[in-house]
């Protein structure tokens, strides 16, 4: 019979290390996607699983219980993940010139005839990374929990812990950060 | 060309591409090893360990203390020479103000 997220919890906390490997197992894959939103290189995504599992598993003692533990690792997650963002803010990509020959060739595409340019070409996700890249810690987690992930403000404010006028802030700035980026791009690329 | 729909349009690519949830193989196992020299952190158990030992130091000192003031204090050689004295200590000032008076 398979045990229930509270037993398994409560089994760690009486001193059975061991029930935590069955909550890993289980959303393991949860994480390693959200992980990958923010870090590029497979070693980095990684390691910010492992720091997730290791400091769910140090305040799990915190955990009440009052929202289902899924809630809580992930907003673990993205705290985590926001806090990676922060520590690489400095090797934050910083020249386009290094814009790949199809992203270079998608944009081409995309200034003659926008329409004609495919959402779903590996370019415009490469592209859309490298922006991303670009944007400061806070605004690339808002643009990717807001607008990538459609998530609402009031989720976005519990995960991140911030106020929801914050976050509202933080998203307009953000637009108005990448909406910069990208003329930045079309200057230096088209005019 | 407006960056407003140049920003539309990727954020939409990446709303396609979500990220994918594939895990190394044994990842939990790595994860597992990294835990087995930690333990759950329990609140209280934090507060609990500093605290036993300052109320164990508060006692010790409370114990040295009374020692030493019963090792230090003057032996009364017997009862009625203590009351005596106490007597004095007691009526020192008011018989002080009665000499002043006569």
């Amino acid at each position: 019979m398979e045990l229930t997220d509270a037993e398994l919890i409560a089994a760690v906390l009486q001193g059975d290390p061991a029930s935590f490997e069955p909550l890993v197992v289980k959303y393991q894959p949860r994480v390693f996607a959200t992980a990958r939103r923010y870090a590029r290189r497979e070693s980095e995504v990684e390691d910010i699983v492992q720091e997730v599992f290791i400091k769910a598993f140090q305040k799990l003692a915190g955990f009440r219980g009052e929202a289902p533990f899924e809630h809580w690792l992930m907003r673990l997650a993205v705290r985590t993940c926001y806090d990676f963002l922060r520590a690489h803010q400095r090797s934050r990509e910083k020249a386009f010139s290094e814009l790949s020959q199809p992203e270079t060739e998608w944009l081409d595409k995309y200034v003659v005839e926008p329409d004609a340019a495919d959402e779903h070409a590996e370019a415009a996700r490469q592209l859309i990374q490298r922006i991303l890249s670009r944007l400061s810690p806070s605004a690339r987690l808002v643009i990717t929990m807001l607008e990538i992930e459609e998530r609402p403000v009031k989720e976005i404010a519990e995960m991140t812990g911030w106020s929801v006028p914050l976050v509202k802030v933080r998203a307009f700035r953000a637009r108005a950060e990448m909406r910069k980026i990208l003329a930045k791009i079309t200057k230096e690329k088209y005019m | 060309m407006k960056p407003s729909d140049l920003q539309t349009k990727l954020i939409n690519a990446a709303r396609r591409a979500p990220p994918p949830d594939q895990v190394p193989y044994a990842f939990e196992k790595r994860i597992m090893a990294r835990l087995a020299g930690l333990s759950p952190a329990n609140q209280w158990a934090l507060w609990g360990r500093p605290l036993w030992r300052a109320a164990l130091s508060c006692v010790a000192i409370t114990l040295l203390c009374g020692v030493w003031s019963l090792a230090s204090a003057p032996k009364a050689e017997n009862s009625d020479s203590f009351a005596q004295a106490f007597e004095h200590a007691v009526f020192a000032s008011s018989d002080q103000h009665l000499e002043e008076l006569w």
